[in-house]
């Protein structure tokens, strides 16, 4: 760790876009302190109030049926399979009405790629919760919505103004994993490509349906794939703008068809995060992902990028059990204050929302 | 100006970086405002400064063994969770035999052991001849390994037994086998905090006389801090500066190890766990204000191994160990809390973040050979699934100064 980082110092420090390569070498070269140190630097000039937000949420799985296989998934069933069911729209409403009583403002609704579920089933849940509570729906992310699409015979443009119309708000980045084809062809060779889900991204953002971006690094992709993925992520912002918030997170390997992979570590996490941020010169926020990483490496991730603890999500269901943190909301909120920050609640936009 | 200086100038603790280059005491003030700090970045680079002036890049571990030979107890610690009482009719009180300690010992035959760390509850049915009994048959069943054992708690206690004063009972100790102390049991010394959580304890005074007595006769030692239950930052300053005076006088503490409380199945479970903020600040002020003691533990058990590899660069110098066996805290716990690192686990923790793993012995002293044969088992042990996970070790091997990428290490 020599001084040779300092033409990329000098890019951060007086604000200019970092290269491809200079994301490589942070990765590669900076220290822990280093990558902090510069992370709070553009943090601070993005945020510059000592201010961590969250969002009292919660997530919805409304069916683990899914036909895709990825390797790194521990919850679907196939169609067909044991165990595979569907939500009645009443158990998705106690769930609303559970998250309303907290004060919450979001739902993340998500499941599989499930074959049984056609656009029109959608469309009917979307109107009746919206007919009925007065909840921002964060829901189905760019895989669903391109089967969907196909499903219905659709174009991806129409098939989302369809969901919009019925009460779809924004899209959750979820199955971003890492874009790059080589990667995604090895971990999850069923789903859409990387470019496909950048095209989904695209249309709607062209349609005002704002979105978050994820990474699921620490599979089987090199350094350079996860700053290929971060160049495609800002390329696109840089075209519509429509990306509210980064989420990188590290895989789990428990329980899934990648078991043998060794666990990502907890510098890994802070590093990532510290390039997403330097890297994403015009991406508003950066997420915690204290789901993955416990709160302890979560707080740490205050001072290495991270402004923004997510969601209160009260349950997952996706990631293997024993390899997730719960972290209820007073937590959430002693650990921001902890840190020495004040936490705030905002909605999905990422308005600050009254306290409670 | 570059970027860490201009936050270390924000965050007001400058001139503090200018007293760690001119060897200048840090004094009880600057203590309490490093504490105080939210800029943990300013407050990591200021103790990794003091920390790679004493160990350079050097991140140390020892191959090592946990033995609690009895969990009964009279001191009622309100802190912990792992004792029960002498009169306890809970059925979970144990005493292990010397015989069953060696046998422990024994299981890890095949494993290249340095240190044995042996602490446990204050157990007054104990005679004194079994401490020696104990010694002996752990030194026998391991003759290779160095025995740190006991807390200053212990050693009133088996000074107490014997009927003799310490510094008489000390050299029969270190004949039977004897070869370090641990430090554990200074909790915080504070008498408002000794009051309320360990009034049976021995008192603050008590505790520095016996770690006094322990390095006059040679035996050098660790020393102890339990933060993150009642104490202040006023109290953890001042102890922090009371051991920094006993090791101007005795020079016997080898490291500094702040312990971070864990409430669950204590009197205090009300209280919350400590943050990952709490687990770097305490390391970075322990290293920052005790300039006179060599190294600085990231106890991965209490803090996550995720923490401790970052700790690295705020301070700590030391991973402790692969830890076999270890139940104090969490005695009662969840079995998913992870009790075990591996060698390769350990090596790569430290090599991940920039580190040089370096293996020592209990004393301190650097062991070289068998960090090599390990590193050579690791690689072979990938076998067929190398190609498979090649990119995902090379994503993650960053900045070793080994410009080969190292194989896939699997869990055993």
């Amino acid at each position: 760790m020599t001084g040779t980082l300092d033409h990329i110092e000098a890019r951060i420090t007086a604000g200019e876009r970092l290269s491809f390569d200079d994301g490589v070498r942070l990765f590669r070269e900076a220290n822990p302190l280093q990558l902090s140190a510069w992370a709070n630097l553009v943090r601070f000039r993005l945020h510059p109030e000592r201010r961590v937000t969250y969002v009292v949420g919660r997530v919805i799985n409304y069916t683990n049926v899914c036909w895709v296989q990825c390797k790194f998934c521990n919850f679907y069933r196939l169609p067909g399979q044991d165990g595979g069911y569907v939500l009645p729209q009443e158990t998705i409403f106690a769930k609303i009405e559970e998250l309303l009583r907290l004060g919450g403002t979001e739902i993340l609704i998500q499941g599989g790629v499930n074959p049984a579920l056609k656009l029109e089933y959608f469309e009917g849940l979307f109107r009746a919760i919206k007919s009925r509570y007065p909840i921002h729906i964060h829901g189905l992310s760019p895989v669903e919505i391109i089967y969907l699409a196909k499903l219905s015979h659709l174009s991806e443009g129409d098939c989302l103004a369809r969901l919009q119309a019925a009460g779809l708000d924004s899209i959750p980045g979820a199955g971003a994993e890492i874009l790059a084809e080589a990667v995604r062809e090895e971990i999850a060779p069923y789903k859409n490509s990387a470019d496909a889900w950048l095209n989904l991204m695209r249309t709607a953002h062209r349609l005002g349906i704002g979105s978050s971006a994820t990474m699921m690094y620490g599979s089987v992709e090199s350094i350079e794939q996860r700053v290929e993925h971060l160049v495609r992520v800002r390329d696109l912002q840089d075209e519509t703008g429509g990306f509210r918030a980064f989420i990188p997170w590290s895989f789990q390997p428990e329980g899934t068809h990648l078991g043998d992979v060794k666990r990502a570590s907890g510098f890994d996490y802070l590093r990532t995060v510290a390039v997403s941020r330097l890297m994403l010169d015009n991406l508003p926020n950066i997420q915690s992902s204290w789901l993955t990483q416990g709160p302890k490496l979560g707080q740490i991730g205050l001072q290495y990028g991270v402004n923004d603890m997510g969601s209160t999500i009260l349950e997952e269901n996706v990631v293997s059990e024993e390899s997730v943190f719960m972290v209820p909301l007073p937590e959430i909120e002693r650990l921001i204050k902890d840190a020495g920050f004040t936490p705030a609640r905002r909605n999905t936009k990422y308005e600050l929302l009254p306290a409670a | 100006m570059r970027a860490i200086e201009q936050q270390l100038r924000g965050s007001g603790l400058e001139d503090i970086l200018g007293k760690i280059r001119d060897g200048k005491r840090l004094e009880f003030d600057d203590g309490v405002r490093l504490y105080r700090t939210p800029d943990l970045t300013a407050l990591g680079y200021l103790a990794n400064c003091a920390r790679e002036r004493r160990s350079g890049d050097r991140a140390y571990f020892v191959r090592n063994l946990h033995i609690n030979y009895t969990n009964i107890c009279n001191k009622l610690c309100k802190f912990c969770s792992f004792y029960t009482a002498p009169n306890s009719q809970d059925g979970r009180g144990y005493v292990l035999s010397p015989e069953e300690a060696a046998a422990r010992v024994a299981q890890y035959a095949r494993e290249p052991i340095r240190e044995i760390h042996m602490v446990a509850g204050i157990n007054p049915k104990l005679p004194y001849s079994y401490y020696l009994d104990l010694l002996r048959a752990v030194k026998a069943a391991r003759p290779d390994a160095q025995i740190k054992a006991f807390t200053m708690i212990e050693l009133a206690q088996i000074a107490r037994a014997a009927k003799r004063s310490l510094a008489e009972v000390l050299p029969e100790l270190q004949a039977a086998g004897l070869a370090a102390c641990p430090g554990g049991g200074a909790e915080v010394f504070s008498d408002r905090v000794h009051e309320e959580l360990f009034r049976a304890k021995l008192d603050n005074d008590g505790w520095f006389e016996v770690a006094r007595t322990v390095h006059r006769a040679g035996i050098r030692s660790n020393v102890t801090m339990l933060y993150g239950h009642i104490e202040t930052v006023e109290e953890k300053v001042r102890h922090l500066l009371h051991v920094r005076e006993l090791q101007d006088e005795t020079g016997g503490f080898m490291c500094f190890v702040p312990l971070a409380f864990d409430p669950a199945n204590t009197e205090l479970a009300h209280l919350p766990v400590t943050t990952g903020y709490a687990n770097l600040r305490e390391i970075a002020v322990g290293r920052l204000l005790l300039d006179n003691i060599e190294h600085v533990k990231a106890f991965w058990i209490m803090i996550t191994p995720g923490v401790a590899q970052i700790a690295l660069w705020y301070g700590a110098d030391d991973l402790d160990g692969t830890v076999s066996h270890y139940e104090i805290t969490h005695a009662l716990g969840t079995p998913s809390h992870r009790q075990v690192l591996t060698v390769e686990q350990l090596l790569d923790l430290s090599r991940e973040v920039g580190r040089v793993p370096v293996e020592r012995d209990a004393l301190y002293n650097v062991i070289e050979q068998p960090l090599n044969a390990a590193e050579e088992q690791g690689g072979r042990g990938a076998g067929t699934k190398t190609a498979r996970l090649h990119l995902a070790t090379v994503a993650r091997d960053p900045r070793t100064s080994n410009p080969e990428p190292r194989t896939a290490n699997l869990e055993q």
